[in-house]
């Protein structure tokens, strides 16, 4: 049978993501170092587990509201307007969805008619383009570059508009490179989206883990952009619950309404039970954010110093937990690279290019894991750029 | 707390090159400010955390709850003092409620510890009585777990 035949087209020619492909080869490895996990390595927060099961001992076991727990709504809508700047209705501008990746589909599902362009920084998260394509649109990326330390520039973005541009997705801390974006640009950013009518998706996950001085700003507060903003943000990463799957979107109620549609027939609810554990970690839960963070910081600190001693060009990233080095100085490739390090070194390390063309040239290297790894990672890591330039 | 005092109450023996990394500082900066933290007496010392069960500590640990009478002038302090100078007096703590100080005492056997306390402690002017508890098991030591919680194993590679 030709079953190639009977998949939808857009579905067919969708590559598979660069990520999966590696992992692949990783797990057939054993006594792998792994650089490349984008979740927090901290367990989650003791009573946020045990909110879940409390939840699970009262019978916490049937549906929600499509939009998800009045109660965690309220909690989301008193935390985003304390961190963020930027009040929300509980009763009809907050959806809570399975993780930010659902939010990021319905989002794009809800906006998009076929042909409509949107644009996206990259190198970027690698389900933005596949779920652009899913949604019917198209992916529009807008390159950022190192020396802007990866950075979304409004001059770049303008380059990129056009008639058909409908819609802005924007993640600062980024992942994969850790950058951030500083206000001043974030306002010439909303100039040109009010200018050109679009609607931004700003992916927020990582706002609670920047560091040093920066501060983070969301698109959503700056003056004339609540409106056309749709605000993501999740548990996954601050309160480390990524196997809870709990996002929620934050957006007008109209926007808001044309997600839930989407979501009560794909979906109906976030799971329950994970919806009792948010509360939880809303309620209780800011003084672990605050300790994960602090370690991380440290952990970036170690690992950025490393990199540039062992001569791999790498800017501060000011959030997230990733570090994207520049390889090129070694002559390889990002995936000659990365395939190279885990075969000599059992390091795992993602190349560039998983996370869109533009990231040739440099590997993601997570901090999501313990010091003592990291450490050994590095020393493996130099001797691998030591043998790799010895030989060139 | 300071980063670098948390650091080395985690792992005292990080070297130098990689707290130096990890506070975003230089190597000879840290061990300055290692030097003043000892010498100014932050840093009382630098010890191995062990596992009593397997030996790492003598076979009798037994907290005692102490009742004193407080001087005029001094408080507790001067009998505190006195009763901490023993050598096996490992720590001594002046407690709010029901009595004065706790003093955790250590010994080889369970006649030494109880010779101590009725020969020595007790017979101190000043202590009106003493309660004694016996440790049975350690589940931590000085923060850390002595069953290790089992870690969940991550995806290698994920997005």
């Amino acid at each position: 049978m030709n079953f190639q035949k009977h998949i939808a087209n857009h579905v067919r020619d969708l590559p598979r993501s660069g990520i999966r492909d590696f992992f692949e080869i990783v797990q057939s490895m054993k006594e792998v170092i792994s650089l490349g996990i984008g979740e927090p390595d901290f367990n989650t927060p003791w009573h946020i587990r045990e909110a879940a099961i409390y939840g699970l001992e009262r019978g916490h076991t049937g549906y929600t509201s499509n939009l998800g727990l009045p109660v965690l709504r309220e909690r989301i809508s008193t935390y985003v307007a304390r961190h963020f700047g930027v009040a929300y209705d509980p009763k009809s501008e907050i959806i809570v969805t399975v993780g930010v990746s659902e939010a990021i589909d319905l989002a794009l599902r809800a906006l998009l008619n076929p042909g409509d362009e949107v644009l996206y920084h990259e190198p970027c998260y690698v389900s933005y383009s596949p779920s652009i394509v899913l949604a019917h649109g198209i992916p529009v990326a807008v390159p950022t570059r190192s020396e802007e330390n990866f950075t979304l520039t409004a001059e770049a973005l303008a380059r990129k508009i056009t008639p058909a541009s409908r819609v802005l997705m924007l993640n600062f801390p980024c992942n994969p490179t850790g950058a951030t974006q500083n206000k001043a640009e974030l306002e010439k950013i909303a100039q040109l989206c009010i200018a050109h009518d679009l609607i931004v998706l700003t992916d927020e996950i990582y706002s609670e883990l920047t560091y040093d001085s920066a501060t983070h700003t969301s698109i959503a507060s700056i003056p004339g952009m609540r409106e056309r903003t749709i605000f993501l943000h999740g548990f996954s990463k601050a309160f480390a619950m990524t196997g809870f799957r709990v996002g929620y979107a934050c957006a007008p109620a109209p926007l808001t309404e044309a997600m839930m549609k989407i979501h009560q027939y794909a979906i109906l609810c976030a799971n329950t039970m994970a919806q009792d554990a948010a509360i939880e970690a809303l309620e209780h839960g800011e003084r672990d954010v605050d300790l994960m963070r602090k370690e991380y910081e440290m952990r970036r600190n170690f690992i950025v110093r490393s990199l540039n001693d062992l001569g791999l060009e790498c800017f501060k990233p000011m959030g997230a937990f990733y570090v994207f080095p520049n390889i090129s100085s070694t002559g390889l490739s990002s995936r000659e690279f990365s395939l190279g390090l885990l075969e000599k070194k059992q390091v795992a390390c993602v190349p560039g290019t998983a996370f869109g063309p533009s990231g040739e040239g440099f590997i993601r290297c997570s901090y999501a894991t313990g010091l003592e790894q990291i450490k050994i990672a590095m020393e493996r890591m130099a001797e691998f750029v030591a043998e790799s330039s010895r030989k060139h | 707390m300071d980063p670098l005092l948390s650091l080395l109450r985690n792992n005292a023996r990080t070297p130098l090159e990689d707290l130096a990394k990890e506070l975003n500082s230089s190597v000879e900066a840290v061990r300055t400010r290692i030097a003043e933290l000892e010498a100014n007496g932050l840093i009382l010392g630098y010890q191995a955390v062990l596992d009593p069960q397997q030996g790492g500590s003598r076979a009798v640990t037994a907290c005692i709850e102490v009742k004193i009478t407080p001087e005029r002038g001094g408080g507790f302090d001067r009998l505190a003092t006195r009763i901490a100078k023993f050598d096996e007096v490992q720590s001594c703590y002046l407690m709010s409620g029901g009595y004065d100080l706790l003093v955790v005492v250590e010994g080889d056997t369970l006649q030494q510890v109880a010779s101590f306390i009725s020969e020595k402690l007790s017979t101190i002017k000043g202590v009106i009585s003493t309660a004694t508890r016996f440790r049975l098991k350690a589940y931590k030591e000085n923060g850390v777990a002595l069953i290790r919680e089992e870690r969940p194993n991550r995806l290698a590679v994920t997005p």
